[in-house]
């Protein structure tokens, strides 16, 4: 039996908890909140009490989905992409770049933030951005 | 204090005593629970003191429950204070633990921490480091009791209306490890939803620690909305005491909580 304790940073929102996953044989059996940790000084909220869950829970994404004939059916990233790349081209030609928005999300990174607010705003002309807080 | 810990656990390291020894360590500028089970590790190895005494405890019995549950043949060390080897009794007795699996290792708590946690027995029986220091009752509770029973009535409410439902009180106690908490089952309240029942849910899980709770202020700590549930607390063991003439955790280790409580038998 191995059982360690790792310190890591909550994914949930933009705060950043500080906690640590505890981990025996591999898996993630709990969460712990930091005590010494000045954002969180030991506390949580319900979310990232429950941190250790997600990560491992059989109903997470792994696969790029995509609705064909009504049903989500996984498929490559490379037809995603293509597809979405192909469809906002469509609906801003159609529509203009105002019809369309982009949200992003409190568990991603701040780069990968400024990549979505800047691909909103300079490949596809829009200030509709908003954040996943808010959906 | 630090350093007599750091020798009796390499003692027991290297005698194959245990197989690891479950304390709290400083590892990227933070202090958290680890287990240690190699001797080189050590060197990181504190108390849980670190800005002032006490402000860095874990609940290490209940990391300690799923160790020895994942090893069941294994013996492990625990830094225990005066508060966790009451939970150790108490988890021995109720057959959460096995004895023959733990080697504690005892430190007292300093006296400025045994006046803030207002503690009865601010040492365990047995310690490595530390001076035992002086008990302290319960000036909180005596403190609300002095109010009319009204008042008293509306500053419970107050307090539990903050409650964000984030169950941390359960999660972090030590003595919580029931499979189903009533406070997940949804024929007893409205699970899903916000805010929590007020005061439903505030005293079920106070009557749940009856018999349980061993006062070592966790929850109190790790609530957001800074509930005095310990205070709460403290007066369900006192009631517990005077009518079952048991705190758990105060026996020795041998006896049992001696609570056995059956619904039909608690008839007053
Ligand atoms: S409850 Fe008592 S033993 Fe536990 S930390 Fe406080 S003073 Fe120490
Ligand atoms: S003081 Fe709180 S955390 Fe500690 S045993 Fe009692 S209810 Fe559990
Ligand atoms: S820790 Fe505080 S806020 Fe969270 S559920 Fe318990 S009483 Fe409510």
């Amino acid at each position: 039996m191995e059982y360690r304790t790792v310190l890591t940073t909550c994914t949930y929102c933009g705060c950043g908890c500080g906690l640590y996953l505890e981990v025996m044989d591999g898996r993630l059996v709990g969460t712990i909140p930091c005590k010494t940790n000045p954002v969180n000084e030991g506390k949580l909220c319900v979310k990232g009490w429950n941190v250790h869950e997600f990560v491992q829970s059989p109903k997470r994404l792994t696969r790029p989905l995509l609705r064909k004939n009504r049903e989500l059916t996984p498929v490559s990233w490379d037809e995603a992409l293509d597809f979405t790349a192909a469809r906002l081209r469509e609906i801003k030609e159609a529509h203009g770049s105002d019809s369309i928005a982009f949200l992003a999300s409190a568990k991603v990174t701040n780069e990968e933030n400024y990549l979505i607010q800047k691909f909103a705003r300079a490949a596809v002309g829009t200030n509709n951005v908003d954040h996943c807080a808010r959906l | 204090m630090d350093d007599k810990i750091k020798m009796k656990v390499q003692e027991l390291l290297q005698s194959g005593k245990i197989k690891g020894f479950l304390g709290l360590r400083e590892r990227h500028g933070q202090v958290g629970p680890y287990l240690f089970t190699d001797g080189d590790d050590l060197e990181g190895l504190v108390v849980g003191d670190r800005f002032k005494p006490g402000d860095s405890r874990y609940p290490l019995n209940k990391q300690l429950m799923k160790i020895t549950r994942g090893d069941p043949s294994g013996c492990y060390g625990v830094l225990v204070r005066g508060c966790d080897e009451r939970g150790l009794k108490t988890l021995f007795g109720s057959g959460q633990i096995k004895s023959e699996q733990v080697v504690p290792v005892g430190i007292a708590c300093p006296q400025d921490l045994a006046d803030a946690c207002e503690c009865l027995k601010p040492y365990p029986d047995e310690r490595v480091a530390g001076e035992a220091a002086e008990p302290r009752s319960f000036a909180t509770v005596a403190k609300v009791e002095a109010m009319e029973l009204d008042e008293r009535f509306r500053l419970w409410l107050a307090e539990f209306s903050k409650c964000i439902k984030c169950y941390g009180c359960r999660n972090i106690c030590p003595m919580c490890y029931c499979s189903e908490c009533t406070l997940e089952n949804k024929d007893f309240g409205d699970i899903g939803s916000l805010p929590a029942e007020n005061p439903v849910f505030h005293l079920t899980r106070a009557i749940h620690m009856a018999g349980r709770c061993i006062d070592c202020g966790l929850c109190n700590e790790v609530c957001p909305a800074d509930i005095p549930l310990r205070t709460l607390y403290k007066k369900i063991a006192d009631i517990v005491e005077e009518e079952f003439h048991c705190r758990p955790g105060y026996g020795s280790p041998e006896t049992p909580p001696g609570l056995n409580i059956r619904g039909e038998e608690l008839k007053h």
